[in-house]
């Protein structure tokens, strides 16, 4: 078959296999992962310790909705991280500048609220009362995340291996980041940013070390 | 190229629509791209076909991945890159191959068949002793006279005649049981 090429019954089978795609399938394969994953893990939290009690002294503060918005953009720079690598040909630049560019704003505001306190309450800002659990909580309620996230990209088309199983590690710590802060009352910028972004980039690290592994095709 | 480009993409994008006749046209053409594609770039004509067929089951199970507004080589070709590397990594035979090319790359007129050749030609001298080898350069590839080899070399030109001839004869063997490999 060396000069002929692929034998015409090749072709035919692919052709005869051939089903109209909607535009945007991709995108809503990859949601529709997401959104199964996620509903796991918001139904884990809110069965295990339900919301936040003081959840309704929380929603009108600026507090809330700078730690919400925090980790609503890294998981939005996740997703779209991974529409664009689920293209063999693909690249994230914007969305990577949007999670350096959110991270980097989120370092600023810690290191205002600590600047405008005494230092005698520096260690009561960074640490909170649960510093040891949450970053361990989040991490893993974002393994089912990750999971799905990785699954749903092997099945596009990836070539940067590594750097799409970044995006899917992100989008994990993200959205389970999303999720725990249903039920985590802590308020600070300097916990927000320590805690909730060391596991958020924990989950980064281990995707892109899966993403390999995982998704080669 | 322009126009390959477009005549691809819209065919591609009517494929997504489910008409097979664009698509059967869409594989054949792009079966020939590719097999051209790869075969300027390996030796062995077994991997020609299998990558070929490879990346025309990953175009056909990963098309949903194609955004219409995209263009259509550069998906194409990111995906043949990516079959071409992990062949390569899986073979553990990094040859110096050029990778970091641009989409075009896929349309591109053969321009390294010559080039090809002439590493297949250096690969086949080597097969052979170096004598036999620096007298075909010589006369073969250089184009000089037999009598000025013969002066260089301390043969009498009836020797170098008779070694040339047994060097072309031996690279055509080699050159034939290659060829069925």
């Amino acid at each position: 078959m060396s000069d002929l090429g692929p034998s015409s019954g090749f072709i035919d089978s692919l052709v005869s296999d051939l089903k109209p795609i909607r535009p945007g399938a991709m995108r809503r394969q990859v949601l529709t992962a997401l959104g199964i994953c996620v509903f796991v893990s918001l139904a884990v939290v809110l069965w295990l310790w339900g919301v936040r009690p003081d959840i309704a002294a929380a929603l009108p503060t600026m507090a809330f909705w700078t730690k919400e918005a925090f980790v609503i953009v890294l998981a939005l720079a996740g997703i779209g991280a991974m529409f664009r690598l689920a293209q063999p040909d693909g690249v994230a630049r914007a969305p990577a500048t949007l999670a350096f560019g959110a991270a980097a704003i989120m370092a600023l505001l810690a290191v205002m609220q600590l600047a405008s306190n005494p230092p005698n309450l520096w260690r009561h800002l960074v640490m909170g009362r649960t510093a040891e659990v949450c970053p361990w909580l989040i991490m893993l309620l974002a393994l089912p995340i990750l999971a799905g996230a990785l699954l749903v990209m092997r099945r596009m088309a990836p070539t940067r291996l590594t750097t799409a199983g970044a995006a899917a590690g992100l989008t994990a710590g993200g959205l389970s980041a999303l999720v725990y802060s249903m039920s985590c009352d802590e308020s600070t910028m300097p916990f927000i940013f320590v805690w909730y972004g060391l596991a958020i980039l924990a989950m980064t690290l281990l995707g892109a070390g899966l993403g390999r592994r995982v998704m080669r095709w | 190229m322009r126009i390959a480009e477009e005549r691809l993409r819209s065919l591609m994008i009517q494929s997504l629509t489910g008409d097979e006749q664009a698509y059967r046209t869409l594989l054949k053409e792009v079966s020939a791209l590719l097999r051209d594609y790869y075969r300027r770039r390996l030796a062995e004509g077994a991997a020609v076909d299998d990558l070929t067929q490879e990346t025309l089951i990953a175009l056909h199970r990963r098309r949903m991945t194609y955004e219409p507004d995209r263009p259509f080589t550069a998906w194409l070709h990111a995906i043949a890159r990516y079959k071409l590397i992990d062949y390569l990594r899986s073979r553990r035979r990094h040859q110096a191959l050029c990778l970091d090319e641009t989409p075009e790359a896929l349309l591109a007129v053969d321009q390294t068949a010559a080039q090809n050749d002439h590493g297949d030609l250096e690969r086949l001298l080597a097969s052979i002793p170096d004598e036999q080898r620096a007298l075909i350069r010589a006369v073969k590839i250089e184009g000089r006279s037999i009598a000025e080899v013969s002066a260089a070399s301390g043969l009498s030109p009836s020797a170098v005649k008779v070694k040339i001839h047994r060097a072309i004869k031996a690279l055509g063997r080699r050159f034939a049981r290659e060829e069925e490999q």
